[in-house]
């Protein structure tokens, strides 16, 4: 670490929000809330059915309608009607299937969009739909994965012949040794049930063809500003110089915004096509169809182990929902989970395969964690029931298992070094917390009289990967861009700071967090730093928001450009002050000669010399900034333990969290408040996956959970206060030793959950429960276990 | 269209709205207050939430012209002069993250702690399910109205 930061005053310290002073009263840029004169407001016409061949579009009667500028079908659009592609084609043999961003012949999901109405305000777009008449000759729906990959099951994708995207096998070790070397091996099935992301604020975009030098901008509802400027570029054929792309106060987007959607491109080739701005909000009800979904897997895993409870191998299978197309990286999200679903354990070997599926729903992609909820689940969950299998506790099982401090930096079985971690501490933390010894004691004495309301504790100690994340390893991966992340800090000529980032918050507090690194680095107050960010004109490079990336890459390039910025007024400071740069010292912004406390000056005033440049140094340009993209050396490892007291009551089937407590070490922290939200937040959407949400389907292919009021996201009433706290294991792959929290809690809680419903039921021959662990579900799998119906 | 008559956020105003015209939309849409944002369009979400006539109701959830005659306040409004002490523990409690929810949020609480000044933990999760958040799993929203309910106590000494 430099010289700098050694002098911390902000990094480390909860300081309270920057951006809370407009979010709380109601002063924000929503995409939503963006008014264009002229502006005409785009309704889509969406698929009411799963699968279909189009055989007619009538749009006359919309077109007649008052108000009503233009409809177009895939027919009109013709070469405007771009394909959305997919940039992670994780094999060489995958199937892509064309996804046109209006369909062409066929639709293929619930909520595919057949046509785009355009008229001069909101309710006459809305009412313009139902002028448009298309009629369906009805095609099978695919939904049952494995049915999808029988012979002769019907197609999604006639023209590709099959029902599968892409197989993989990757094998680490030998498996087949590892398990003819084991005493117990125990398989069990998991599924992953389908989510749908669900932030707050719907999607947006609004689209000018009127910028001030001719470019096109565009405002949207997205996670990925700069990433968006290239896809729609690539999609559209309109150059990227042509196109700025702002991403406004953005509520919530836990992957569901980390996308090119269909909307954003059609927005942007009419209004470039009419020269007129064009609008779009989507309604919740669209967004439950039309936003990608995610999960969606069967995970068939199975772990071997020695009687004594050493692991000896482990293999998972597979088989994973891509939904009707592939968005920008639908079939990589199993990957990112590839790696991780050995956790923080030692073994011999383990075999990985995959298998993607298309069916008749929304695409899926990435959610809160991508990949890792996954992989953590199936591990977390397994080594309960190897516990259970071998009569052991189900933390001493963990604890013969897991890589201890002294072994860090670790080579894991699945390839990635794990930098640094203590489960250990973590783990003893957590236990202090939880009272972990009375509520077994407790339980015992619950199952022992024969309690309705029946106890289960739940385990998860997990481990993720953060930082996406170096680019060469990026490309090994086939995934088309890159992971690095830039920053400039430029010293404006009376002293404030502009800190320009390629991150693109949205709920993050990175306009806070991002000031308080830079005032620790080029030492001036936090109030004197103003963010700039989700903008491609006024922060033309990033990597964006997404994967527990913005402070572990983003924050990198934050350190060196506040480094630049130092060096460079060091140089000015010493030429001013006629003193050799190496006699000074940088001290809470204040270059001093080391011995001659007189001689001093300041960073501002650094800056306005270096403005006014009368009096630099030889050779050297004018003004104060410094910029830096930095490329990550490697991933981060945030780690923690989770621990969950289930109360189920066994005649409704209720669960109930009683207690949640979660020790997560993300290394060093920057903003400490920031922080622990981030992991409360995490939690409660690993508990909705756990106890409450589900993408529910019929036959025919229809979502059944098509509004909050069937897709139950937690409520205040839903959820408990959760006891949260922290160790600190600096990352050692990068200067500032932090690592991730955006995912942590999403990844951890939800094996915790489960592992404490199925503990609290093991007694009555419970070894699994369905997700969500409904008190239906529940309730069910407690009368097929005492019928014997569950092994 | 129709006439009404509705002050809000301290102005009087005056206008003639279509019968169908959601109230939310013509407070974004006519009166421009995009302060109050829509998250749903089956009233579950509480995004909408402001205060009518002392008592907080989605303002998705009925049409412009059941409005007439009412007092409305939205988040826009909330602060008189000085931030209401609910805006106050929001911020010093970190129970926002995007902020989408938080208008809403608030006005919610407003109403909450004007029926119960001083309301256990599970009176305020139960008085706050109509308010859906998806960023901050509510634990410090909890502790931020908690922590109103102390400062309008002391307030009020
Ligand atoms: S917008 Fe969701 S309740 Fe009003
Ligand atoms: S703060 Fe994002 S939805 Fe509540």
């Amino acid at each position: 670490m430099t010289a700098t930061v050694e002098h911390v005053a902000n990094i480390g310290r909860p300081l309270r929000r920057k951006e809370d002073a407009r979010l709380l009263t109601g002063q924000t840029q929503w995409t939503d809330s963006i008014k264009l004169p002229g502006a005409l407001h785009m309704t889509l016409v969406r698929s009411p059915v799963a699968h279909a061949r189009i055989t007619s579009v009538d749009k006359s009667a919309a077109e007649a309608m008052p108000n009503v500028v233009a409809v177009f079908t895939a027919a009109d659009l013709g070469d405007l009607n771009a394909r959305i592609p997919c940039v992670w084609p994780v094999t060489d043999d995958i199937v892509m299937p064309e996804f046109p961003v209006l369909a062409i012949d066929e639709v293929r999901h619930v909520g595919d969009v057949v046509a785009a109405v355009l008229a001069t305000d909101a309710a006459s777009a809305e009412d313009a739909l139902e002028g448009v008449h298309v009629e369906y000759d009805t095609l099978p729906a695919v939904g049952d994965l494995e049915a999808a990959l029988a012979d002769g099951a019907s197609l999604v994708h006639s023209s590709a012949g099959t029902n599968q995207c892409y197989t993989m096998n990757v094998p680490n070790g030998d498996y087949a040794a590892a398990k003819a070397a084991s005493d117990v091996v125990v398989s069990r099935r998991f599924i992953q049930q389908r989510l749908i992301p669900s932030p707050m604020e719907p999607r947006a975009v609004a689209v000018s063809p009127m910028g001030t030098s001719g470019e096109l901008t565009v405002w949207s509802a997205t996670q990925i500003p700069h990433v968006l400027r290239v896809l729609l570029a690539l999609s559209t054929g309109i150059p990227e110089n042509r196109l700025r792309v702002i991403a406004p106060d953005v509520g919530g987007g836990f992957g569901a915004k980390l996308q090119l959607y269909r909307e954003e491109i059609l927005a942007l080739v009419l209004a470039n096509k009419l020269g007129r701005p064009v609008k779009w909000t989507e309604t919740r009800s669209e967004n439950m169809v039309a936003t990608h979904h995610g999960r969606g897997q069967i995970q068939d895993i199975e772990i071997a182990a020695t009687k004594d409870g050493i692991l000896k191998g482990l293999k998972v299978t597979l088989t994973a929902d891509m939904g009707a197309y592939l968005q920008i990286i639908t079939p990589g999200i199993p990957l990112l989970g590839m790696f991780m679903y050995n956790g923080i354990y030692k073994m011999d070997a383990y075999d990985f395969s995959c298998t993607a599926v298309f069916t008749t729903k929304t695409p899926t992609d990435a959610y809160r964690g991508a990949g890792r909820p996954e992989s953590t689940y199936a591990i977390e969950r397994i080594m309960d029931e190897l516990a259970a299998e071998l009569g052991m506790d189900p933390l001493g099982l963990r604890r013969k298992n897991w890589i201890t401090h002294e072994e860090f930096p670790y080579t894991t079985i699945a390839g990635l070094t794990y930098d640094t971690g203590n489960y250990e501490a973590a783990t003893a933390r957590a236990l202090e917390l939880f009272g972990y010894d009375e509520l077994r004691a407790e339980q015992k004495r619950r199952r022992d009289s024969g309690d309705v309301v029946q106890l289960g504790i739940g385990v998860s100690t997990f481990t993720e990967m953060c930082g996406l994340a170096p680019s060469r390893t990026l490309g090994a991966l086939k995934y088309v861009a890159g992971g690095w992340e830039n920053c400039t800090i430029r010293v404006l000529p009376l002293g404030k700071v502009e800190l320009v980032t390629g991150t693109s918050p949205h709920g993050q507090g990175h306009e806070t967090a991002w000031s308080q690194i830079a005032a620790d680095v080029i030492g001036v107050p936090v109030e004197d730093i103003e963010i700039i960010h989700g903008d491609t004109g006024r922060a033309p490079y990033g990597m964006d928001t997404y994967g527990s990336r913005s402070l572990a890459v983003g924050g990198q390039a934050i350190l060196r450009a506040g480094e630049k910025v130092v060096e460079k007024a060091k140089l000015i400071a010493a030429h001013q002050m006629e003193a050799n740069p190496d006699d000074l010292e940088f001290v809470d912004g204040a270059f001093r000669v080391k011995g001659d406390p007189e001689r001093s000056t300041t960073i501002q005033a650094v800056a306005f010399e270096a403005f006014t440049a009368h009096n630099l140094p030889d050779g050297m340009e004018p003004t104060l900034s410094g910029e830096s993209t930095v490329d990550p050396a490697d991933f981060s490892f945030p780690h923690g333990t989770h621990l969950a007291a289930i109360e189920v009551d066994t005649e409704t089937g209720k669960a109930t969290v009683r207690k949640y407590v979660c020790v997560d070490d993300v290394g060093v922290q920057i903003n400490p408040m920031i922080v622990e939200g981030q992991v409360h937040g995490g939690v409660a959407q690993g508990i909705g996956q756990a106890l409450y949400e589900g993408a529910e389907y019929d036959d025919d292919g229809n979502l059944l959970t098509a509004t909050l009021a069937d897709y139950l996201i937690p409520s205040a009433a839903d959820l408990p206060s959760f006891i949260t706290d922290q160790t600190v294991t600096p990352s050692t792959t990068h200067p500032l030793g932090t690592k991730g929290v955006g995912e942590a809690g999403a990844i951890a809680s939800t094996p915790a959950i489960i592992n404490g419903v199925v503990d609290a039921l093991r007694h009555l021959g419970v070894t699994d429960v369905t997700m969500p662990a409904t008190p239906e579900a529940v309730w069910r799998t407690i009368v097929a276990a005492q019928s014997g119906a569950q092994a | 269209m129709a006439r009404i008559a509705v002050t809000v956020d301290g102005t009087a105003r005056e206008a003639d709205v279509e019968p169908r015209t959601l109230l939310v939309h013509w407070l974004r849409d006519d009166l421009g207050l995009v302060g109050t944002p829509v998250g749903c369009d089956t009233s579950n979400c509480g995004s909408c939430t402001v205060m009518i006539d002392g008592r907080s109701a989605k303002s998705c959830s009925l049409l412009a012209v059941q409005a007439d005659g009412t007092q409305i306040t939205t988040i826009q409004g909330a602060a008189n002069g000085e931030w209401h002490p609910v805006q106050v523990a929001f911020k010093d409690c970190h129970a926002l993250q995007c902020g989408y929810c938080t208008p809403g949020m608030v006005v919610a609480a407003i109403d909450l702690l004007s029926e119960n000044p001083d309301p256990s933990e599970a009176e305020i999760r139960e008085g706050l399910r109509g308010n859906l958040c998806r960023c901050t799993g509510y634990h410090n929203i909890v502790k931020a109205v908690q922590q109103a309910s102390e400062l309008m106590k002391e307030a009020a000494k």
